[in-house]
């Protein structure tokens, strides 16, 4: 049976950069992931914002983390080559009790250590953000808030530690543990390993696996989030994330441009039991078109490319759970991690791999160990200049696949080669964009599909749209 | 030696094609045509079945047939280059008087930026992706948009699904309800939002009736089952504002849902190339000889406004390469006069949008209507002059229509008049 120290269950965000952090260390660690690719749950829905941390109660985990993993974000997207923008955030009020909301908001923010923090009149936001509703009363401005993409940042940490000697294994999903002497054994489908440390980073399902060793000490409450994806054709609207006065169930509904020029309006908040129900809501969609118009009322949801889903892992502590477990010291905590867990996520993979790190008395680095990932190609990105060389270079970056979104052959072939590569369609699509675009893969998912079964030897019948029996072509014509 | 052409077509599909030969009948010498695809054609090649050419060469043809005959004249000519799996990233309009230039790129010549004297963009279209619906659900593969499963079946030969339910009674969507039929598989259902369907009667007849598909009308699918591969959808019919009706839910297992709800006009390099566009037709704006209004881009077929027939895409694409050539020649109107051309009254759009009043040749404006009418009138006015008026037994939004106005009428027409088309009820 493979023996490694540690063993880390899920490749969120949260387990992919817990990963990298250990990575340095001359550990044998293994990123196990469920499903067929890593940055598969919470992490690739979800609001993609680095809060600026005035939210969370002064004290609190969460308060502490959000601002640690806010200021590691710029430096971690940078060495990991991942979309980062520190565009800013504006909490909004409408009424005078929302602009008490917003005092409060300044002082925690204040305690909490946010920099930058400032009340803005209705005159100073409409100049700020200019299609903001003009009943607005006034607004909190915090320069520190940003956005990122969440799913990029977990497959380049995935990346770099699979670099750095990580094993990922994909399709491992945890059955059950045994805890044998000291150590533990971890059973899948798929088969079973030893692990001496685990670090549950299992998001949605981080309860049942501490149940596993019998700690039923917190119960996750999965809360559904909605959203809607515009066209980047409405990228202008608004060019900070505008948050509405937090509510009960959460920051209420935001609109926000996206690191790839797009607006992203949501999320709905809904308490469910079914912690796999990814499916959207008539009423949802509509309830967070109807909440967003508040904060922008002439705003037209139309050109809207896609909706999703994200399931928050809500828990009932409502706090992050950041500890050994009760049960075992050896079983490591990341539980609750719901917003602002990727923001924190960077300050949270860095109290993981301490703990780990501190269970040993003499642990060596690694002689080599490497930061980040090397810099994918992105044609669109490019100067004309820049693009002529990378084709010369490589003629497969003069094949353009995704006409949307511009990106060539050279990049898909890339983003499959790569450590933790793509194995299917929307693995593709997450770290090429091919198919992110206006025709949602209308045109090149048929070439994708293509390039996937040339590239990992599978006949056009094997490929999946994410793993399992999302097969896209059943059988051969007659 | 400086990379140039008089005219650069981006997009060898049936436009581009009629455009670049058009262009060469009338004497420019240096035509290069741009297509990303592997293969000259366009969306033909994959339409496999028949009903193309009827109005243009009087017989019936397949896609493939009907490309192949603008295909090989531009093969065997000696003054159009073609290259193929080129994409075009940008088109950038010279100054005034000066030439133009798109940069192109592909594996076999890496990247080019060539001059040109006139562009013809023929983009064509795209189709409109599930994420423009909204509808609720899962989000498991087995939803496809009629086009993609068209390839995957005719070009590909892989079936991607055998229990089918189609959303949208567009001309793709009713032509792959009788291909899907055809290889096996059971379509259980087409379901259409509006009261009435958006292909051509000859589809619906010959691609449904004959066998035994069911249509329901104000009907639309409100939800999407199944985890990784689909497995059911529910549909719902619709009330007047296409909401759908609570209790009239119903639920259907299938394991492939096809989308064929509507055709989108691709023009990213249009947009980019600070061209005007037409919010209604998704296209540029232009005049009578599909002039942008950028002397010397012009724009043709899909990309201008969506057709429902090839046959119109090649006439229209023909006017395009023929005012290139004019164009390129230094044949164009000197002074044009250029007047407005709108629809009213239930007529949508009307291509093109401005018309040059100093013409020798009749103009012929194109429109679509925005619901079904019987036995109505179609009207061309301008300052309350009726210029030219006639009978239609049915107008739908699905068929598009024309009226022809004689170069004399708009020759006497007084100056800041605008052309007004409109349906007339009885």
């Amino acid at each position: 049976m493979p023996q490694y120290d540690v063993a880390i269950i899920g490749a969120g965000v949260i387990g992919a950069l817990t990963a990298r952090e250990l990575s340095r260390y001359a550990l044998r660690v293994a990123l196990l992931e469920r499903c067929s690719d890593v940055a598969q749950g919470t992490t690739k829905a979800n609001s993609a914002i680095v809060h600026a941390g005035f939210d969370a109660k002064p004290g609190s985990l969460k308060a502490k983390m959000n601002v640690a993993g806010n200021r590691k974000m710029e430096g971690l997207c940078e060495v990991l080559h991942v979309p980062f923008h520190r565009n800013g955030s504006l909490v909004v009020a409408f009424a005078p009790e929302e602009m008490d909301t917003l005092k409060e908001l300044l002082a925690r923010g204040e305690a909490n250590g946010v920099p930058g923090l400032r009340l803005l009149n209705a005159q100073e936001l409409r100049e700020m953000e200019p299609n903001v509703n003009l009943d607005a009363t006034g607004a909190l401005f915090a320069p520190t808030g940003g956005i990122v993409s969440p799913y990029e940042l977990g497959i380049a940490a995935a990346e770099c530690a699979v670099r750095n000697g990580v094993e990922l294994l994909r399709g491992f999903r945890v059955d059950a543990i045994a805890q044998t002497g000291g150590g533990f054994t971890v059973t899948s489908k798929s088969g079973s390993i030893c692990a001496d440390w685990i670090i549950n980073a299992a998001g949605v399902h981080s309860d049942e696996i501490a149940r596993m060793i019998g700690d039923a000490s917190f119960t996750i409450l999965p809360r559904r989030g909605e959203y809607l994806l515009l066209d980047t054709a409405q990228g202008g609207y608004v060019s900070k994330t505008v948050f509405q006065c937090p509510g009960k169930m959460g920051k209420g509904v935001l609109i926000t441009p996206t690191v790839h020029g797009n607006v992203l309006i949501g999320p709905s908040a809904e308490d469910i039991e079914e912690r796999e129900d990814f499916s959207t809501t008539e009423k949802g969609l509509r309830g967070i078109q109807d909440a967003v118009r508040r904060s922008v009322p002439h705003f037209l949801v139309r050109d809207v490319i896609t909706s999703f889903t994200g399931l928050r892992a809500h828990c009932d502590k409502d706090e992050f759970i950041i500890a050994p477990s009760a049960t075992n010291p050896k079983m490591l905590l990341a539980a609750g991690i719901e917003s602002p867990g990727l923001t924190a996520a960077p300050a949270i993979a860095e109290a993981l791999a301490m703990m780990v790190y501190n269970g040993y008395d003499d642990l060596g680095g690694k002689a080599k160990w490497e930061a980040g990932r090397s810099e994918p190609v992105r044609l669109r990105e490019l100067s004309t200049e820049r693009r002529r060389a990378a084709v010369e270079k490589n003629p497969a970056y003069g094949r353009i696949i995704c006409r949307c979104e511009t990106v060539s052959e050279g990049e898909i072939v890339d983003a499959i080669r790569a450590p933790a590569g793509a194995r299917d369609v929307d693995g593709v699509k997450r770290r090429t964009r091919a198919g992110m675009g206006r025709c949602q893969g209308g045109f090149c998912g048929t070439k994708v599909l293509e390039i996937l079964a040339r590239e990992l030897n599978l006949s056009p019948e094997e490929v999946t749209k994410f793993g399992g029996e999302s097969k896209i072509l059943l059988q051969k014509t007659k | 030696m400086e990379d140039y052409y008089d005219l650069i077509v981006v997009g060898g599909g049936p436009a581009g094609l009629a455009a670049a030969l058009e262009a060469e009948k009338r004497g420019v010498e240096r035509i290069l045509v741009l297509e990303r695809a592997e293969t000259l054609g366009g969306i033909l090649e994959q339409c496999i079945h028949t009903g193309f050419g009827l109005h243009y060469f009087g017989e019936e043809l397949s896609g493939p047939e009907y490309a192949d005959r603008f295909i090989q004249p531009v093969l065997r000519s000696e003054r159009i280059a073609v290259k193929l799996d080129t994409m075009v990233l940008e088109v950038t309009p010279g100054k005034p008087g000066e030439r133009h230039s798109v940069i192109s790129v592909s594996k076999e010549d890496g990247l080019r930026v060539i001059a040109c004297k006139a562009v013809i963009l023929a983009m064509g279209c795209r189709e409109r992706p599930r994420g423009a619906l909204n509808i609720a659900g899962t989000r498991p593969a087995g939803i496809l948009s009629a086009g993609t499963a068209q390839k995957y079946v005719n070009l590909d030969g892989y079936m991607p699904g055998k229990t089918v339910v189609i959303l949208g009674s567009g001309d793709i969507g009713l032509i792959m309800a009788r291909r899907m039929t055809l290889e096996g598989a059971q379509v259980k259902l087409v379901a259409e939002l509006m009261p009435y369907s958006s292909g051509l009667t000859r589809n619906i007849v010959q691609c449904l009736e004959d066998f035994d598909i069911p249509l329901r009308l104000s009907c639309t699918v409100v939800g999407v089952h199944g985890k990784e591969r689909l497995e059911a959808v529910t549909v719902a019919n619709v009330d007047e504002n296409r909401r759908p009706i609570p209790g009239t839910e119903e639920t259907i297992s299938c394991d492939l849902l096809l989308l064929s709800v509507g055709l989108i006009p691709e023009n990213e390099l249009t947009r980019a190339a600070g061209v005007a566009m037409d919010p209604v037709t998704g296209g540029a704006k232009v005049n009578q000889d599909r002039e942008t209004g950028i002397p010397g881009i012009f724009a043709c077929g899909n990309v201008l406004h969506v057709h429902d027939l090839v046959d119109y895409v090649t006439v229209e694409s023909q006017q395009a390469g023929a005012g290139a050539a004019n164009y390129i020649q230094g044949k164009g109107a000197p002074a044009p006069e250029y007047i407005s051309a709108k629809g009213i009254r239930g007529v949508r759009y009307v291509v093109p949008q401005l018309v040059n009043r100093k013409t020798a040749e009749p103009v012929k404006l194109y429109f679509r209507v925005g619901q079904v009418y019987k036995n109505a009138f179609v009207q061309c006015s301008a300052s309350g002059t009726v210029l030219a008026k006639k009978k239609r037994p049915r107008l739908a939004p699905g068929e598009m229509e024309d009226i022809v106005l004689k170069p004399e009428q708009l020759a006497a027409l007084p100056q800041d008049v605008e052309l007004v088309v409109e349906v007339l009820e009885v």
